[in-house]
């Protein structure tokens, strides 16, 4: 850019900011208190649209008046609903409420807003460091995370464009437009930044790559095709700062040269497409985005589409196949999208916490992003921990933690006081580690050596009540029916996978399975043209490798360690402890399995069981007569009294 | 894909006859065009894939062919309530398959069908985005956390009951109005 381009610039941008600041100022000066409400999804899903409506009706029952703030998601999805209340002239800091139902809403409003009382029992940590109330900066859930992507998430409102500005947003943009594309480029070369979509290329080279093609229209596409099930960063980052995402969307157009890009995000995910879609039109409209971008040369056009649910469009040919509106199969690479991609244009393609990541590298430089993380992964890593973990939701951690302090620190450890037995990393792709790999740091390579992968970043954390075989199964149901079907290997291989894997988990398991699986698996592996192919088989490789008793519990015992197959399953009454006279599982049986016995206890007719577990969680704890077991032939004989004795019984 | 057409859905048809319009005739629009009709029908019928490739000047069975690929399209139409189980990983750790096991059972339909009178469907998804509420079903727009098998009979029961509730108001009504 010009030197009189760059002057422009600053003027344009100057003006908006100072707008912003306003709309800010008036926010924070109101004298009044502020109730900020956690919207995203996963909120609302816990019920926030009820608890801001419950809000809203005590407001004007009590006569009070305070400003309600909608803000996106804080990550911390086990608190959920989550609200902030600051109310200055209480003399509390702001207050952190996890948990916030309808009822304790109006609670609050009445006591703190109306009466000063901040409700101690139902307060989760102060906002910030103070004398009266524990902060939350003092949990490890919250002090030993760093957040760089997800800095901004839950702290402002994704609808409203001047809270992003206010927030320091778009001022990166600026700083780049005053650089050579070339010198953006450098920097974030030098910053280490790998992608994040889950193999790890430096962006910087990816960058340059497109770069480097000058005679052509360029593409960028931001890939939020989130299809792994039980990772949720790319959707939560769109729903809770969008503005992010495009600021380093644009960073990257300006850099690569192109005039043109694209979110591809799941239409499965209805708030994310609209707030994406509000977050462009209010760029455009403030000169953010679309012709001469704050007054200067540079244009870009963003487009939202919809992806329609297809797990392999994760990766970039399929997704460029899908986009051009045919079935969305991988294409053999090279060309690589860089070179031929989306109507055979040079085409970029990141992920959304790839593009995220950018304007903090810029504004902080590139020798700050690689002080934190590990030499060869710098940066932070953000995952999605879900299962039987206490604090379960998204975490944002500097890469080289490791997995023992992720879970047992961060995350809480194990729900329930049970055992730890093995985590799940990177989804159907990924693998399961066993406790010897605790210590194990967080990064690209570290992971890929133990055999797991970083993939999109879900986590699944599972307690020794998870069967290995039967999660083994589960991802690779999933991947065969996501297989696109081009490959014979993959989409005829894992079927065989599937069948052999069900077979094992209904304990017909045959001498041989194990060996059977570890050659198709390889077969696979080597058969298959995309990742989704390459790595279906890591699931079942990594727990056959960490788990190996397992199966053969199932095939030599017919018998599952974990109790979790329920064809190897079965439910009894001990009618030692079963109380005479008593009727909570046969109530609550779904399917009228359970008979009274001729002396008044219960007995389960396992013909009908479907196995569901409801009577072992209604059988009072004082009584606690259910028993599960495994194999199901270890269930004692009960005899069932005649059906006509059971009619006049009830 | 053999259901009839309602009166209400080929009037809908009609409508999405002139939408199309304004759709360019580029193959990349087929999927915004094929998302566009299910907003509007709610599934993809044969008739509406008929007028889409129509539109496009390809053949019909690449239509089907794409609308097939992805598990965005469905080609039943949906229940009135339509139920949605979780299967995500989260949900499956916890059972969620036992739940879409007792829908099947109460609604005597299996995942993907919708029962004869059009009152409810059953639909499996991945990842509803609220792992710490597992195992979650979805009922109408409504989700239900912590869901048990002991639930589902109740929840079933709650709608039909509201819908009987309606329908004596309505009729109630009725009288009143004439």
């Amino acid at each position: 850019m010009s030197p009189d381009n760059r002057k422009n610039i600053d003027i344009k941008f100057n003006a908006i900011r100072k707008e912003a600041e306003k709309h800010r100022n008036e926010f924070r000066d109101a004298p009044v208190p502020k109730i900020h409400i956690g919207m995203a999804t996963c909120g609302i899903a816990s019920g926030a649209l009820e608890t801001q409506k419950a809000f809203k009706e005590a407001l004007v029952e009590n006569d009070i008046e305070a400003r309600i703030h909608t803000v996106g998601c804080f990550g911390h999805c086990y608190a959920e609903p989550v609200v902030i209340i600051d109310h200055p002239d209480s003399g509390f800091p702001p207050i952190f409420y996890h948990e916030v139902t309808p009822g304790k809403a109006k609670m609050l409003v009445k006591l703190f807003l109306g009466g000063g009382d901040p409700r101690f029992e139902h307060v989760y940590g102060a906002t910030e460091e103070n004398d009266m109330i524990p902060s939350v900066t003092d949990f490890s859930r919250f002090n030993q995370e760093k957040r760089i992507v997800m800095e901004k998430c839950g702290r402002i409102d994704p609808e409203d464009i001047y809270d992003y500005i206010a927030a320091d947003g778009y001022s990166t943009l600026v700083k780049a437009l005053k650089l050579d594309p070339e010198e953006v480029i450098k920097e974030v070369t030098h910053s280490g930044l790998r992608g994040r979509g889950g193999a790890g290329f430096p962006t910087g080279r990816k960058w340059n790559l497109a770069k480097s093609v000058t005679d052509q229209e360029k593409i960028v596409i931001c890939n939020a095709d989130e299809g792994d099930p039980g990772a949720y960063m790319d959707r939560t980052i769109l729903e809770s700062n969008p503005h992010q995402v495009l600021e380093g969307i644009a960073i990257c157009a300006y850099a690569v040269g192109a005039h043109k890009a694209m979110v591809y995000v799941r239409s499965e995910y209805p708030l994310a497409v609209k707030l994406v879609t509000d977050a462009i039109q209010q760029a455009e409209k403030l000169g953010l985005l679309g012709k001469g971008i704050l007054d200067s040369t540079f244009d870009l056009k963003i487009d939202v589409f919809q992806g329609s649910g297809a797990f392999v469009c994760g990766e970039e040919t399929a997704l460029i196949r899908s986009i051009e509106g045919y079935r969305g199969m991988p294409q053999h690479r090279p060309p690589y999208p860089v070179q031929k991609g989306l109507w055979n244009k040079p085409t970029v393609i990141n992920n959304v916490k790839t593009l995220a990541s950018v304007p903090p590298i810029l504004d902080h430089g590139a020798t700050w992003y690689r002080s934190i993380g590990t030499q060869n992964s710098p940066g932070t890593a953000i995952f999605s921990i879900v299962g039987n973990v206490v604090h379960a939701g998204l975490v944002e951690i500097p890469m080289g933690v490791s997995l023992r302090t992720l879970i047992f620190d961060i995350c809480g450890g194990i729900q329930n006081n049970k055992k730890f037995k093995a985590v799940q990393i990177g989804g159907p792709s990924g693998g399961c580690l066993n406790e010897d790999f605790l210590d194990t740091p967080i990064d690209f390579d570290s992971l890929t050596e133990a055999g797991a992968m970083m993939g999109s970043g879900g986590m699944v954390v599972m307690d020794e009540d998870t069967c290995m075989v039967e999660v083994a199964r589960y991802f690779l149901d999933f991947t065969q029916k996501e297989s696109c079907g081009k490959c014979t290997f993959c989409r005829i291989g894992t079927y065989h996978l599937l069948k052999i894997l069900e077979r094992l988990t209904k304990g017909e398991g045959l001498e041989g399975d194990l060996e059977l699986l570890e050659t198709l698996s390889q077969d696979i592996k080597a058969g298959s043209l995309c990742g989704l192919g390459k790595t279906a088989p890591n699931p079942v490789l990594t727990s056959l490798k960490y788990f190996r008793d397992e199966y053969e519990a199932h095939i030599k015992e017919k018998r599952c360690p974990a109790l979790m197959c329920r064809p190897l399953t079965a439910f009894y009454f001990d009618l030692e402890l079963c109380a005479r006279g008593c009727d909570a599982c046969a109530t609550c049986c779904p399917v009228d399995a359970v008979f009274t016995t001729s002396n008044r206890k219960k007995g389960v007719d396992q013909e009908l069981c479907v196995k569901c577990g409801e009577c072992l969680v209604a059988c009072p704890p004082e009584y606690d007569a259910v028993r599960k077991v495994s194999p199901p032939d270890l269930v004692p004989y009960i005899e069932k009294p005649p059906e006509k004795e059971k009619k006049d019984v009830k | 894909m053999n259901e009839e057409l309602t009166e209400e859905e080929k009037e809908a048809l009609k409508h999405i006859a002139l939408k199309l319009e304004t759709f360019e005739k580029h193959r990349g629009n087929l999927i915004p065009i094929l998302q566009m009709v299910q907003n509007n029908l709610a599934y993809l019928p044969s008739e509406a894939l008929k007028i889409v490739a129509q539109h496009l000047g390809i053949i019909e069975s690449e239509v089907y062919g794409v609308a097939t690929f992805y598990n965005q399209f469905r080609f039943h139409p949906p229940g009135k309530y339509p139920v949605k189980v979780c299967l995500g990983t989260a949900c499956h750790v916890k059972a969620g398959d036992i739940i879409l096991e007792n829908f099947e059972r109460k609604l005597e339909i299996s995942d993907g069908e919708t029962t004869p009178d059009r009152e409810f469907s059953i639909e499996r998804v991945a990842c509803v985005g609220c792992c710490a509420l597992a195992p979650v079903a979805i009922i109408d727009e409504t989700v239900h956390g912590h869901m048990a098998p002991s639930k589902v009979e109740g929840l079933i029961l709650r709608i039909k009951l509201q819908e009987e509730i309606e329908e004596r108001e309505k009729k109630k009504n009725e009288p009143g109005q004439s």
